[in-house]
């Protein structure tokens, strides 16, 4: 089902939640919403399923306005974030819910209902845990329960709440791999909530990244990580080294290379001198000997694991600059703390402060 | 609450106390319950029973300490269903939803506890009273509340009007709207969503509010004292029927009577434990 969220507008009492937002989810993708807490991406959520109502704006199902339609004439599955169980049910229970309330002249016989919660049950492989109670069952286990309930229903979409935040690091691994590939199987529309920036580029189709109840990029994974559109997507996704710098006539000399400044809605920078942020990845940091090179030394080196994390202090910085080498590029440099190096970056981007 | 909960896991060793300490502390609870409980409790039925089985059946069964039992089923009959409701729907509306004048709301529903039980009766009485505000309005209307039963069960609402919303508003509060949202996305109106979602998970709660309510809806003596007016047999309740009795000094008579009131909550009490017991297993799960 194609959502199309149309300059959406939501207050609470003061605070602007949303401000004049709009997006659109494809029929099959999986979408994710990340940001941090009090950027509106819960809200957003919310408002799609029928939960919350906007203040302006529409939503659109399939071309179809949605925006007067409860939640539960919506058809959409939400997984709430402590998955919302009812406490005092089975799981059998939890799972008929939304076929048992069905008003009677169209709902199904009750054996129809029980063999279908079993092939749910199955679905999310928990069908021998049918007779328990949610306090009986762990964490991913009632993930998984709510979303056998979610999909009971035979929802149009499924919008998931902060999914795997209250799941240790392993479970979380497992669930969003098995959740991925549920996804791709039913190729229902899904749309997730989350502040983990691993997960939702792990996850997601398509990345919608929220910061003060606006969008600051939409894009792929691969988009909004290696291209990010605003400083803030620059801090949000991933590690980042933001050097000080001055622009002049919309340009500026980052370690010996010229950088062209950028502005976050493709205006043109001021010319003259203004102050600017230079971004650069720390996996964009060269160790090299290059004309252009800056000398650098090492102050601390963390070498467990595939990448190697290097703290180097250089003139004129005020805080340490961190870069990241492959294993086997580290073992030839051979780096220590004290050692004096020459550093390039490879690439970096510049916007100007505002 | 009130519920016991049993320990089942070992942790609990690291804080327990020595065994003298154990002794003291329990012994000193069971003196003060022996003292301020039981012995009362045992004191209302020695002194029933001080004149013989005959003289206990002979009391109860007097015409007018059967209409003051009468009398006190009709006022606590109303009075309980209608502040179950009342509960019920208040703390709903409190702890769901957001709008003006909750607080206001809530301090109302406090009212009665803050508001001594003669206050509340004189109120009634100033009201509804002969001299009262809407008196001669209602003796036109040939209607008597004052000195009649519709005062009397009005008296008890107001004094009982708290239990339920009280015991309920915390509880619900704390378990949230998520269960009712996940409800409601499932496709559930609000009527299936109120009886199959948030009456299972607040029954216990409610039972102990209307356990509460009805005890006391019994129990009443100020406010209801001032709007009844102690006409024998006619609108005097059991606490006043055995106060009556007791200024007049028949003692047999008035702890027979006071007896009575005491076996009500003793079967409150009972009954709640009982259904405890029984239900025990689904009350631990519905607190996963």
């Amino acid at each position: 089902m194609v959502i199309e969220v149309n300059q959406i507008t939501k207050r609470f009492d003061s605070f602007a939640a949303l401000k004049g937002l709009s997006l659109q989810v494809h029929p099959g993708e999986l979408v994710a919403l990340l940001g941090p807490s009090g950027s509106g991406k819960t809200t957003l959520l919310r408002i799609i399923a029928g939960l919350e109502f906007a203040d302006e704006g529409r939503i659109l199902f399939d071309g179809a306005d949605a925006g007067d339609r409860h939640v539960g004439e919506r058809r959409v599955g939400f997984v709430f974030q402590h998955y919302a169980l009812f406490k005092h049910m089975t799981v059998l229970e939890n799972v008929a819910f939304g076929l048992r309330v069905v008003p009677r002249e169209r709902r199904m016989a009750n054996a129809d209902i029980v063999k279908r919660v079993h092939t749910l049950l199955s679905l999310v492989q928990l069908d021998h845990l049918s007779g328990r109670y949610p306090s009986q069952l762990s964490g991913g286990q009632r993930q998984r329960v709510a979303l056998a309930r979610a999909l009971a229903i035979e929802p149009r979409v499924l919008l998931l709440d902060e999914p795997f935040g209250a799941l240790d690091a392993k479970v979380r691994k497992e669930l969003r791999r098995w959740l991925r590939r549920l996804h791709d199987e039913m190729g229902l529309t899904s749309i997730f909530v989350t502040h983990d920036q691993e997960e939702a580029l792990e996850l997601a189709d398509r990345v919608v990244v929220m910061n003060h109840g606006a969008i600051e990029q939409v894009g792929t994974p691969e988009e909004v990580y290696n291209t990010p559109a605003t400083p803030f997507v620059y801090e949000f996704l991933g590690n980042v080294n933001r050097l000080d710098c001055q622009i002049e006539n919309g340009a500026v000399d980052i370690w010996g290379a010229r950088v062209t400044a950028e502005t976050q809605d493709g205006t043109h920078v001021p010319s003259g001198r203004v102050a600017g942020h230079a971004y650069v990845r720390p996996h964009d940091i060269e160790f090299t000997d290059n004309a252009s090179a800056q000398p650098a030394i090492v102050r601390h080196v963390a070498a467990a694991g595939p990448t190697a994390r290097i703290e180097l202090e250089m003139a004129g910085i005020p805080h340490l600059i961190e870069a990241e080498l492959p294993r086997q590029r580290y073992l030839e440099l051979a780096l220590k703390a004290g050692q004096k190096v020459m550093v390039a970056a490879r690439t970096a981007r510049v916007f100007p402060a505002k | 609450m009130a519920f016991g909960r049993a320990h089942t896991d070992g942790k609990v060793a690291a804080l327990t106390e020595s065994v003298a300490v154990r002794a003291v502390l329990i012994g000193l609870a069971m003196v003060f319950i022996a003292a301020f409980l039981v012995l009362p409790l045992v004191a209302v039925f020695s002194e029933a029973f001080a004149k013989g089985f005959g003289a206990y059946v002979d009391a109860i069964k007097d015409p007018i300490a059967l209409a003051a039992v009468k009398l006190t089923f009709i006022a606590a009959g109303i009075s309980v269903p209608l502040n179950l409701i009342f509960g019920v729907a208040a703390s709903w509306a409190i702890a769901k939803f957001e709008f003006r004048g909750k607080s206001v709301l809530i301090t109302l529903i406090d009212l009665p506890f803050s508001v001594s039980p003669v206050i509340a009766g004189l109120i009634y009485v100033l009201l509804f009273g002969a001299q009262g505000l809407l008196g001669p309005w209602l003796q036109s209307m040939d209607v008597q509340i004052i000195f009649a039963v519709p005062g009397i069960v009005l008296a008890t609402m107001f004094v009982t009007f708290p239990f339920v919303a009280r015991e309920l508003i915390p509880l619900m509060q704390e378990q949230g709207t998520e269960e009712e949202e996940a409800a409601r996305s499932l496709g559930a109106d609000g009527w299936q969503t109120f009886r199959r979602v948030t009456l299972p998970n607040i029954k216990w709660g409610l039972l102990y509010g209307v356990l509460l309510c009805n005890a006391r809806a019994m129990g009443e003596f100020g406010a209801v004292s001032v709007v009844s007016g102690h006409i024998r047999g006619v609108t005097n309740t059991m606490p006043l029927h055995v106060e009556i009795l007791y200024s007049e000094y028949n003692m047999v008579a008035a702890f027979a009577v006071a007896s009575l009131l005491a076996s009500l909550a003793v079967v409150t009490l009972l009954a709640k434990g009982g259904l405890e017991w029984r239900y025990g297993h689904e009350l631990a799960a519905s607190r996963g």
